[in-house]
């Protein structure tokens, strides 16, 4: 091996010779470690931060924007929210059970560390098809992972989606989102002042799981299986009874104010604490690296540095307070060393010391600006273009294929019931959960996080991607996804606060990849800005590759809404025998890229461009018909069209309907933003039609709920026992009561 | 006066916020009590909640059983004070001797949670004097090992006793005879899988747990 040190770290060419310049002379083997996990891709966001400018991240709610650990939202009454969206889909492709795992923990501290205490994870999904065995393993590993660790660590996790595609064979996406909830008076930001504080490290010790994690694992694509299984070392070992004790131990010093600054160890682990609290202070830092408690013998300092071992906190603490910071970690059973000392200037300085005692004139390991690692990363904006063949593609309307001959079939074959994902995961901790997995959107109750009182509000939460629509049109399938979460958040009566998102996306370096993300983020900034959505967090995944070629684009958005008035549990989606069913909207439908179409193979053709207003105004009837208990159930339409919905809406229910007006399959399977059907009581009828008049929204009667069949006149009769147990019994039949990892 | 209600908190423990609040809204009073706790004073009635207490390291229960409040909780016991262990607690009771038999892995292999129809087996108990007997109870559950078992001689003898309070009307874990949940002897202690404190609002779709909460209190007041 004669590739230079650098290159073999991750660093380019043109990267050394900045770091170089940076600091005046050659760095040596820690400081180039240090730098390599910092600038990579995943820390940096230095191929995708030029775009994800463009996001609009103001709002009068917003308490804390993008660029901290997590994005905070003022939801009155004094009460704030925390939130965050991950991915950790490279660990999860090489390790599931403990890739999935660590994604839970790292994300619960990103809400923890702002002084919230998290109270809800919601897992968006990602695997490769349902017939293949490695797919099926990936899966079963990552289900458990959440389970496992979420259970354990005491966070239920409400909701999310699980999606099984080609596109994500051999490279799973495992986002991850949590919330949290605080008193305004508990935020604290993760930033480092006062020269003589004390950097007091929290929680496990530092091995050599994970190291250089951010740089091998997440900022490069896969090449073969050996290679890869070479890359496991890189994974992380999660121990939920470590950070649930961390979580506790935590909050309780936020709530004493015994911390200046608090800082979570993820992704480039000390590297990335003590340089950004530095940073983002202004001040900087000495760390004596042999007071780290480490887990192995005879490591060295840049292992140290970058381990990305898990539940692992960093807190700036007065010297005066650290008697009754170790007190409470000693209560925790927390382990707390103090590991470095705030100092004068900006310089990152790492010691050959076991504390302050001996750091007089000892070897200094690394002596970098602290600031450099945090802020002077590079930033490329890439080459970018759209595929060659776009006109064709477009052009290639998937309309011009033949209607199948069995419709019922493919109906039955879209049909799949998530339960034996949710039901592995406690959905309910907190006596919060309203509305649980299963749902369009997620409702908790908000109760006051300083004294448990009920404000007779909820939040209401929903993960939504669609990687077809932004396969076909990134940029109007990005906001396609943005209109399907706010009409997700109105069938439970939620009107949309703010969003993060998770960009899984291919290789950066194809510059087809780069014009799909500056694609979808305009898609996903247009419709945030003309909807009034703060975008407050994000986090990018490049590199994602299955089998030599990118995934399909796949933005995923979580976002935030608010029940004002939350007296009841919401209609849900499940039909009541004798209510009249309607179509709620009436804006343009497609099949391009439907779950018809993909069935068929057909990825071409045009998706409709989103008319904001009346997706405003249907979200807006349709809020006001939940919150007024006018309707029985409410469905939004999305994958697999008004069909699916139906579908779904009787298979959850045990209850069929007869519907006329829809006359082909493009009116069964074709897609479009801003519908919903609903089913009505008679005796409401009227006045739902009212409602949606006075609104300026369209809607139309379509049928009734009944019977035990699925039968549209002259186009579709199905049983609703066979569509029942295709929807049910898909997740058991292929992944089983299967085997247990961990 | 307001039954007073002690919530056992180990670390690692998580449902004790959501005891505390079911107790309170039903007009009881509740507080938590820290493991390393050696007395319970002042206390009508203890919960052991669920979660993982001391991770679940070793296997449920296991380890805390160790901890100092355990003295306490046997003690509270043999002077006939009202116990329930839910869930995590139910494991811990039973590893403690508090309670015969012990919870083994779910049949499926599989975490599990979702509602579970109870019926109610003996109203002759701290945690189902308030309840009717052969009632049905929606009530949620959410475990993993929570396939309750215990030797044939156990079995006939918590039978004979009428010491099986809540039994599954659908088995989802495989445990012996349907058996939700038992008492001791003396039937003040009990222990359960399912988590009434989980059905104890309208909002949250059940509140079949309120008459099992209820007799808790009731117990707690004749203190």
């Amino acid at each position: 091996m004669t590739e230079p040190l650098h290159r073999s770290l991750g660093l380019t060419d043109g990267e050394l010779d900045d770091i170089v310049r940076i600091l005046g002379r050659g760095p040596n083997h820690l400081e180039l470690a240090m730098y390599s996990v910092m600038w990579s891709e995943h820390c940096s966001y230095k191929s995708s931060r030029i775009h994800l400018r463009r996001f609009p991240t103001d709002g009068p709610d917003v308490m804390v924007g993008p660029g901290e650990n997590a994005g905070v939202i003022d939801v009155g009454d004094g009460i704030a929210v925390a939130m965050r969206i991950e991915s950790h889909n490279h660990p999860s492709a090489i390790e599931p059970y403990q890739g999935a795992a660590t994604g839970v923990g790292g994300i619960l501290r990103d809400i923890f560390t702002m002084g919230a205490r998290p109270i809800a994870l919601m897992d968006p999904l990602r695997f490769g098809p349902l017939d293949d065995p490695r797919s099926r393993w990936i899966a079963e590993g990552v289900v458990s992972g959440v389970s496992g660790y979420g259970n354990s660590v005491g966070v239920p996790t409400v909701g999310g989606e699980a999606v099984f595609d080609s596109t994500y064979q051999d490279n799973p996406l495992v986002n991850v989102f949590c919330l949290g909830i605080l008193p305004h008076e508990r935020l604290v930001l993760g930033q480092a002042t006062g020269e003589g504080n004390l950097a007091v490290l929290l929680g496990s010790t530092t091995g050599r799981d994970g190291i250089g994690g951010v740089s091998v694992l997440a900022s490069a694509g896969f090449s073969d299986a050996e290679a890869d299984a070479a890359k496991r070392p890189s994974v992380q070992v999660g121990d939920p009874f470590e950070e649930k004790r961390l979580i506790e131990a935590c909050l309780e010093l936020l709530d004493a104010r015994l911390v200046v600054g608090i800082q979570d160890l993820g992704g480039a682990g000390l590297t990335c604490a003590t340089s950004e609290t530095a940073s983002r202070g202004g001040v900087g830092m000495d760390v004596y690296v042999w007071a780290v408690p480490r887990r192995e013998e005879g490591m060295e300092p840049f292992e140290v540095m970058t381990s990305e071992s898990q539940e692992r906190m960093l807190a700036i603490v007065e010297p005066d307070s650290l008697d009754r910071v170790l007190e409470i970690c000693r209560r925790w059973e927390v382990r707390a060393s103090v590991i470095g000392t705030v100092t004068e200037g900006g310089a990152l300085r790492i010691l050959d010391a076991t504390g302050p005692h001996d750091a007089a004139g000892a070897t200094v390991f690394a002596d970098v600006p602290a600031a450099s690692l945090h802020e002077d990363a590079p930033l490329y904006d890439r080459p970018l273009a759209p595929p060659a063949d776009l006109a064709a593609r477009r052009a290639d309307d998937p309309a011009a294929q033949l209607a199948p001959d069995d419709l019922g079939a493919a109906l039955l074959d879209m049909l799949c019931d998530n339960t034996w994902i949710s039901s592995q995961y406690d959905s309910q901790l907190f006596l919060n959960t309203v509305v649980g997995p299963g749902g369009d959107a997620t409702v908790l109750r908000l109760k006051d996080p300083a004294t448990g009182a009920d404000t007779g509000r909820g939040l209401a939460l929903t993960a939504d991607g669609n990687h077809r629509w932004c396969a076909v049109d990134p940029r109007r399938g990005a906001s396609a996804v943005m209109a399907e979460a706010v009409m997700n958040l109105a069938t439970v009566g939620a009107r949309p606060l703010a969003m993060v998102n998770c960009l899984n996306f291919g290789n950066p370096e194809h510059p087809e990849v780069m014009w799909q993300l500056s694609e979808a983020i305009d898609g996903l900034a247009d419709a945030c800005r003309a909807l009034g959505i703060p975008v407050v967090g994000g986090n990018v995944s490049l590199y994602n590759e299955s089998r030599g070629a990118d995934i399909d684009p796949t933005p995923v958005v979580a976002v935030l809404g608010m029940v004002d008035t939350l007296v009841r549990r919401p209609p849900g989606i499940g039909l009541v025998d004798g209510g009249r069913l309607l179509v709620l909207g009436d804006g343009p439908t497609s099949l391009a890229g439907s779950l018809w179409a993909w069935r068929q193979g057909l990825r071409g053709g045009e998706l409709p461009e989103l008319d904001v207003a009346s997706l405003q105004a249907t979200a807006g009837v349709l809020r006001s018909l939940v919150l007024n208990d006018l309707v029985q159930a409410a469905h939004d339409v999305s994958s697999g069209g008004l069909g699916l919905a139906l579908a779904e809406m009787a298979v959850v229910s045990g209850v069929g309907w007869s519907v006329a007006r829809i006359h082909d399959h493009q009116g069964l399977f074709g897609e479009g933003s801003g519908r919903a059907v609903l089913c009505v009581a008679p005796e409401h009828l009227a006045e739902v039609e009212e409602r949606c008049e006075a609104a300026g929204v369209a809607v139309a009667r379509i049928g009734e709920a009944g019977g035990s069949a699925l039968k549209i006149k002259d186009l579709l009769d199905v049983d609703l026992a066979a569509a029942t147990s295709a929807w049910r019994d898909r997740l058991p039949a292929a992944l089983g009561g299967g085997t247990t990892q961990g | 006066m307001t039954a007073r209600v002690g919530v056992v908190l180990f670390p690692g423990s998580n449902c004790e916020f959501d005891a505390v609040e079911a107790i309170r809204h039903l007009g009881g009073d509740a507080e938590i009590v820290w493991h390393e706790a050696s007395s319970l004073a002042g206390f009508d009635a203890v919960i052991i909640p669920g979660g993982f207490a001391h991770g679940d390291y070793l296997r449920p229960g296991a380890i805390a059983r160790f901890s100092p409040v355990m003295e306490a909780v046997t003690a509270f016991a043999a002077d006939g004070g009202p116990v329930v262990g839910i869930c995590n607690g139910f494991q811990i009771l039973t590893e403690a001797g508090l309670l015969p038999g012990a919870l083994q892995k779910n049949a499926g292999l599989k975490f599990r949670c979702d509602t579970a129809i109870l019926r109610v087996e003996s109203t002759n108990s701290a945690l189902t004097n308030e309840a009717t007997l052969g009632a049905e109870l929606r009530i949620p559950i959410n475990h993993f090992e929570g396939n309750y078992t215990c030797s044939t001689e156990t079995l006939a003898e918590l039978r004979d006793a009428d010491r099986i309070v809540l039994r599954y009307v659908e088995n989802p874990n495989g445990s012996v005879d349907d058996i939700a949940g038992v008492c001791n002897e003396g039937r003040n202690v009990v222990g359960l899988m399912p988590h009434p404190e989980r059905a104890s609002h309208e909002l949250l779709g059940s509140t079949d747990g309120r008459p099992l909460l209820l007799s808790l209190l009731a117990a707690a007041s004749r203190q």
